[in-house]
């Protein structure tokens, strides 16, 4: 059971509040992600106010939880925003992003215990693996609750992502749901011009998995129901992968479908135009 | 200079085997997983009795160790087992993210390392691992000696929260340490005691050492030799009570001197009793195929090669 059990409405009230951070968390240091952090607001969102059975009362082993591992860790700012929004830690620590002697580091980090966050990520394509052997260890457990991974889909360029998949199909780790970040941006421009993943749909098959499509993971309305069905999918002996369709940036105007918002922080007059367009709807950290 | 009985040699792998299996019997919490060398790593046992609790990985050792790292996550304790050269050098970035940076107690187990790994050759024989190792921040290193020695770690580890690096090898050896004797991390173990020159080695350099000291003492030196099963954390306080007693170290290791146990002991002597030190390792080169011993007397990892050592440095006293 979810603590929180939002409807789209409510759903939508949080996601304006993250997204709102986000932007104004990376204005602030001047540096870190918002381009993917807008764009899997949503997501995080959905999964904390409404999927996940999980306990903001924080415990690393997590039994009888269902556990979320962010395997692109360089969206941090929708994670830790999300994290705050749902009671794992107060909302003002999120003004310490990134800044000397703060829990929020650059990327997640476990060294200094933040609350939510399980292992350290950052350096691509690990999450995967590290999330396969906390479903595998659920079930020697006798714990019947979910482990999810976000990956990016530029990430699926590492080599490990493709050992963790052919492992989980192999292993029938059934209780477990890979979403992929399918915003078909990197650092370096579009996804298909710098290393073209080619059908990643039938690539995923073709390992043994499950695939649903998502085809707008910044609508509610198209994303829960992916969800959804994801989760009723799952102990059917086999592991279940959600290409989510997102736009880099989604949100805010001039951010919007584009890898040149990837790594780089609003100014000053951009953070007003930003925030302008998203609505405060859990008073501003 | 004490005698050292044995009644068989074998090798380090089939004491982490042994201890393995037996974690298995006394620990429900301990998982073991293994790259396809399963056989090489003497893990057979441990599967047979526990088939539930052990997870084949395939040639995917980046996976195995990010799978280790979530397993910690519910409360086990994953072994992983593969060759030292795969479960280090390949690895490098999911042990330091996954395992070390994150905190999880991982129990990486390293098979075939160093120049007694043989005819293989010097694409399998990691002398470069200690150094990696030792380098990341929370990472113990432990290279015990011998089948009895490497058994016990494999149990002790297990009773360790934190991630730890065991390395052990192919050959046999002689199997001189008491089953019984209590494996302490971080702890040397004082194997005889002398007033001349201290000799300090781990792993398979262990025996070499002993035999060196039987050498020395018929040219009427007397040699303290120290175990050091544990690199890191080093056990600082036993080596500086024994040079400050001899006043001159030899260190003696199956490794490189980059990064190896000569460099530990001799920043610690720097910092603390600037004393002449001589190391036994290899100088910044691959190893290459032959027979173990072919190999251990040509890059200078013997008994003799302890013995110039230890000549060198009484020089420099």
């Amino acid at each position: 059971m979810n603590p929180f059990n939002y409807d789209t409405e409510q759903l939508l009230h949080v996601a304006h509040q993250v997204r709102r951070d986000i932007v104004r968390m990376v204005h602030a240091v001047n540096s870190g992600h918002p381009g993917g952090s807008l764009g899997c607001t949503e997501f995080l969102v959905a999964l904390y106010f409404r999927q996940m059975t999980h306990k903001p009362e924080f415990d690393m082993n997590g039994i009888g939880e269902d556990l979320f591992f962010l395997s692109n860790g360089h969206i941090s700012p929708v994670w830790y925003s999300t994290l705050a929004r749902a009671g794992y830690f107060d909302p003002k620590e999120l003004a310490t992003f990134r800044k000397l002697n703060s829990r929020l580091q650059g990327h997640p980090a476990t060294e200094e215990q933040l609350p939510g966050i399980r292992i350290a990520s950052g350096s691509l394509g690990q999450g995967p693996s590290v999330a396969i052997g906390a479903a595998q260890v659920k079930k020697l457990n006798g714990d019947d609750k979910l482990v999810y991974v976000l990956t990016g889909d530029g990430e699926l360029e590492e080599g490990q992502v493709w050992e963790a998949a052919m492992y989980a199909a192999h292993h029938k780790v059934d209780n477990f749901i890979w979403t992929v970040d399918y915003n078909g941006q990197q650092i370096d421009g579009p996804v298909d011009a710098v290393m073209s993943l080619g059908n990643l749909r039938a690539k995923f098959e073709a390992f043994g998995w499950k695939v649903l499509n998502c085809d707008n993971g910044n609508n509610f309305a198209s994303l829960i129901p992916v969800l959804d069905e994801a989760k009723s999918l799952t102990g059917q002996g086999q592991p279940i992968c959600i290409l989510m369709n997102t736009q880099m940036g989604y949100g805010v105007d001039f951010m919007m479908g584009s890898h040149k918002w990837h790594g780089v922080a609003p100014n000053d007059a951009q953070l007003e135009q930003a925030l302008v367009q998203l609505k405060e709807t859990l008073n501003d950290y | 200079m004490k005698d050292f009985p044995y009644s068989e040699s074998k090798d380090t792998r089939s004491g982490f085997g042994a201890g393995l299996l037996e974690l298995g019997r006394t620990n429900p919490n301990v998982v073991a997983l293994c790259a396809d060398l399963v056989g090489s790593l003497k893990m057979g046992d441990f599967i047979k009795e526990f088939p539930e609790r052990f997870f084949q990985v395939g040639i995917a050792e980046a996976n195995m160790i990010g799978l280790a790292a979530g397993m910690t996550i519910g409360g086990k304790i994953p072994f992983t087992g593969t060759f030292a050269n795969f479960s280090t050098g390949r690895v490098y970035d999911q042990i330091r993210q996954s395992v070390a940076y994150s905190h999880k107690n991982v129990k990486i187990c390293a098979s075939h390392a160093g120049l007694t790994l043989g005819e293989d050759g010097a694409t399998h024989q990691i002398l470069e691992d200690v150094g990696m190792m030792k380098m990341l921040p929370n990472m113990t290193v432990i290279n015990p000696c011998d089948y009895n020695q490497t058994k016990a770690a494999t149990m002790a580890i297990a009773d360790y929260e934190g991630p730890v690096y065991l390395r052990f090898g192919r050959p046999v050896v002689p199997n001189f340490t008491p089953a019984d004797q209590k494996f302490e991390i971080g702890k040397a173990v004082m194997l005889n005691e002398g007033k001349d020159v201290t000799i300090i080695a781990t792993g398979h350099l262990v025996w070499k050492a002993i035999l060196a000291g039987k050498l020395l003492e018929a040219q009427g030196i007397d040699a303290e030799i120290i175990n050091i099963h544990t690199i890191k954390p080093l056990d600082t306080e036993a080596i500086l009570a024994s040079v400050s007693k001899t006043r001159c170290v030899v260190t003696a290791e199956e490794h490189q001197f980059n990064g190896g146990l000569g460099e530990s002991v001799a920043r610690l002597l720097a910092q603390t009793m600037p004393l002449p030190q001589e190391l036994v390792g290899v100088d910044d080169s691959f190893g290459e195929s032959g027979t173990p011993e072919q190999l251990m007397e040509k890059y200078g990892l013997n008994e003799q090669s302890i013995v110039a050592a230890v000549q060198r440095v009484l020089a420099r006293k």
